[in-house]
C-alpha cells in the first residue's frame, strides 16, 4: 500500500518542493519506509543536473572505515566525468553518501551514465536538464529537511511514500525510478506487478539494465524504452495497460510532461484535481488537501484510464 | 426509547437477546436466516442504549485542526448532550469519518472525506456537501446517505438497508457484495459494479463499466446508459411495471429523475447458472441447471 503524488502547474514555476513534501506528508501512512521526489526545475539546456548516491544509508553504521570507502568511491565518479570531458559546475553534498552535481556535457551522457555505475556502490539516482531526484529513509519531512528541498522552484514532480512489500527497504528500492538512461524521465508507482520477471528478461534482452529487484523500476524501463524509440508517453502508457499484468496505478513525468496510467482492474487509487493552471493527484484526496484546503471538485480515474498533461 | 436497559440485556441469554433487540430468526434448512420483522413485536427505531436526540438542536463542528478520532468523539459527545443536527465544516479529506453512528441524527458535512467515510451507521440520516473517497457507507444498515460531488471505488461495499445516493459519478465496484439497501448514482459507474451482489437494488443514471453484476447471487441492477459489458452470470430482464413504480418514486424522491423518464433503464438480475448452496450430488445439480 504505497502513497503517491504528483502536480504539474500549467506554463509556470512553483514551489514544487514544499508542495510535494505537504502532500507527501499527508501520504505517510501509506507507506512510513522510504520518501522519494522527482521535481523538475526550470530546464537548462547544456547544463545537467546529476544526482548520485554513492552508499546506503545503512552502510553508514559501519564505522571509520566508511569515510575512506565514500572518498573512494567519489572519486571514482570523478575520474569518469573527467574521462568523459565533462566539465563539473557545481558540487554538493546532500548528506554523506548522496550528491548533486551540475555539469556541463555535450557527449553522449547515457555512455557516460552507464560508466560511472562500473564503479562499486555507485548509482545515479537521476540526470537531465530539470529533473532532480531525491530519496531516502524516513518520511517526508525529514527528507525534505536533509535535501534541503524547502526552496525548490518548478513546475512540476512526483513522489512516492513506500510500503516496502516486494523488496528491501533501501534507497536502491525506493521510489521513483529514473528511467536509465534517459534524461528527465522518471516514475511512482502504486501496486504489484505480476509478470515482472518475464517482462524484465524481455527488457534486459534489449539491453537495459536493472539495479534493484523492485518491480516499479520495470515500469520506469518500460517506459524509456518507448520514448527513446519515437513512441509518445500517451502511446506507451496505454500499451503498458495491455503488457504489463498486476494491480497498479502510476505516474510518469517528463521534462515537460506529467502522465498517469491505471490497470485494467481499477484496484489502486488516484484522486485527480484539474484546474486551469494546475493539476494534482494522489492516492488519496487529504494529500490534495494539503495543497489546496479551500473545497474543490476531485474525481476517480476509471480503470484503463491514461492522461497525459503537458507543463 | 422503549426500554431495555444494558444491565438487562447482559443477563439474557443469545436468543433472548436478540429477540429484545428486534432481531428475530427462524429456522429455513438447517441454516439461521434473518427475517425482516415480526408482526407481534413492536416497531423499534433506534438501540435500547441510543440517546434520545432532537433535531430542532443543532451543533457545529469545525473538524480543521481535528483528528478523525476527535470527530467522531465528539459527534457521540453532541448525541448524549441531545443534539439532533450536527454540522461538521472543513473535513478536508480525512478518512473514517462519522462512522458507526447507531441513532437517530441529522449529519451535514460541508466539504469532501476520504475513505470508510460514514461506514457501518444504523439510522441517521447524512448529507455531505462534497465528495467522499474509497469505502464510503460501507456495511451501511440503515439511514440515508446523500452525496453532492462523485465518488470512489467500493461505494457502499456490503450495505445491508438504508438509501445511499452520489449526485455524481463514482469509482469501480460499486456495490460489490451489497446485502440490502438501495443505491442511487446520478451519474456514471466504474467496472465490476455489483460484483458478488447478493439482494438489494442498486441504480446507475448513466453508464456502468465492464463486467457489470459479475457473479451476482440476487438483487437488482438499474442501468440508464451504456452498459460496458456484462459479467459472468450476469442477465438483463424485463422491466415491469412495478419496476418503472419504484425507480420513478426513488429518483424523484432524490431529485435524479432523466429528463425521458425510466422507461429507458436496462434491468440486470444474477442469470443463477452458478448458484450452488445446497451441496447437491452432482446428478441432482443437473436437473437444476
Amino acid at each position: 500500500m504505497c502513497g503517491i503524488a504528483g502536480l504539474i502547474h500549467k506554463g509556470r514555476s512553483s514551489n514544487v518542493g514544499s508542495e510535494m513534501t505537504a502532500m507527501l506528508q499527508a501520504l505517510k501512512h501509506r507507506g512510513p519506509d522510504s520518501t522519494g521526489y522527482a521535481v523538475y526545475g526550470v530546464p537548462s539546456e547544456g547544463d545537467y543536473v546529476m544526482r548520485v548516491k554513492v552508499a546506503e544509508a545503512d552502510d553508514m553504521a559501519r564505522g571509520s572505515k566508511v569515510a575512506g570507502m565514500l572518498a573512494d568511491r567519489i572519486a571514482a565518479v570523478d575520474a569518469v566525468l573527467a574521462e568523459h570531458g565533462a566539465k563539473v559546475k557545481a558540487k554538493e553534498h546532500a548528506t554523506d553518501y548522496a550528491l548533486r552535481y551540475v555539469l556541463s556535457h555535450d557527449g553522449d551522457t547515457g555512455a557516460m551514465a552507464e560508466h560511472i555505475e562500473e564503479a562499486d556502490g555507485v548509482e545515479i539516482l537521476s540526470m537531465g536538464n530539470g529533473l532532480e531526484l531525491i530519496k531516502d529513509l524516513g518520511d517526508a519531512s525529514v527528507v525534505a529537511e536533509a535535501y534541503g528541498l524547502a526552496d525548490f522552484t518548478g513546475t512540476h514532480g512526483i513522489g512516492h511514500t513506500r510500503m516496502a512489500t516486494e523488496s528491501d527497504v533501501d534507497i536502491k528500492s525506493a521510489h521513483p525510478y529514473w528511467a536509465f538512461p534517459y534524461n528527465d524521465v522518471s516514475v511512482v508507482h502504486n501496486g504489484q506487478i505480476t509478470n515482472y520477471w518475464i517482462t524484465r528478461r524481455e527488457m534486459e534482452r534489449k539491453g537495459h539494465r536493472f539495479m534493484s529487484n523492485c518491480d516499479s523500476e520495470l515500469l520506469a524501463v518500460y517506459v524509456a524504452h518507448d520514448l527513446a524509440n519515437g513512441v509518445s508517453l500517451e502511446d506507451s502508457l496505454r500499451k503498458s495497460i495491455d503488457e504489463i499484468d498486476g494491480v497498479f496505478t502510476y505516474l510518469v513525468a517528463t521534462k515537460d510532461q506529467l502522465g498517469m496510467a491505471k490497470d485494467t482492474m481499477a484496484a489502486k487509487p488516484l484522486v485527480l484535481y484539474e484546474s486551469d493552471d494546475l493539476i494534482a493527484m494522489a492516492s488519496e484526496e487529504v494529500a490534495i488537501r494539503a495543497i489546496l484546503p479551500q473545497e474543490i471538485d476531485t474525481y476517480d480515474p476509471y480503470d484503463e484510464e491514461v492522461r497525459v498533461w503537458q507543463a | 426509547m422503549a426500554g431495555v436497559s444494558d444491565a438487562e440485556l447482559q443477563g439474557m441469554t443469545q436468543e433472548e437477546r436478540a429477540a429484545a433487540l428486534g432481531m428475530m430468526t427462524e429456522q429455513l434448512t438447517g441454516k439461521s436466516m434473518y427475517i425482516e420483522f415480526d408482526p407481534e413485536a413492536t416497531e423499534r427505531f433506534a438501540y435500547p442504549w441510543a440517546p434520545d436526540v432532537d433535531f430542532n438542536k443543532r451543533a457545529e463542528i469545525d473538524a480543521a485542526e481535528m483528528s478523525t478520532k476527535e470527530v467522531n468523539a465528539r459527534i457521540r459527545e453532541l448525541m448524549r448532550e441531545g443534539y439532533g443536527t450536527v454540522v461538521l465544516h472543513n473535513p478536508r479529506g480525512k478518512h473514517s469519518l462519522a462512522v458507526g453512528i447507531l441513532n437517530r441524527l441529522n449529519l451535514i458535512i460541508e466539504g469532501s472525506i476520504g475513505y470508510f467515510g460514514v461506514g457501518l451507521i444504523d439510522g441517521p440520516n447524512v448529507r455531505i456537501n462534497g465528495r467522499v473517497g474509497w469505502s464510503c457507507a460501507e456495511n451501511m444498515m440503515a439511514g440515508t446517505v446523500v452525496i453532492q460531488k462523485n465518488a470512489g471505488s467500493t461505494f457502499g461495499a456490503a450495505i445491508r438497508g438504508g438509501d445511499l445516493v452520489c449526485r455524481g459519478s463514482v469509482g469501480s465496484r460499486t456495490g460489490i457484495d451489497m446485502k440490502g439497501g438501495t443505491i442511487i448514482v446520478g451519474g456514471d459507474t466504474g467496472a465490476l459494479s455489483g460484483f458478488m451482489m447478493q439482494r438489494g437494488r442498486m441504480v446507475v443514471c448513466g453508464n456502468a463499466g465492464k463486467n457489470l453484476g459479475d457473479s451476482m447471487y440476487d438483487g437488482t441492477i438499474f442501468i440508464g446508459g451504456e452498459i460496458a459489458s456484462l459479467g459472468v452470470d450476469a442477465v438483463t430482464a424485463d422491466l415491469t411495471d412495478l419496476d418503472k413504480k419504484w425507480l420513478t418514486r426513488k429518483l424523484t424522491q432524490y431529485e435524479l429523475m432523466p429528463e425521458k423518464g425510466v422507461d429507458h433503464f436496462t434491468k440486470v438480475v444474477a442469470g443463477k447458472q452458478l448458484w450452488n448452496y445446497d451441496n447437491l450430488e452432482p446428478n441432482e445439480k443437473k436437473l437444476i441447471l
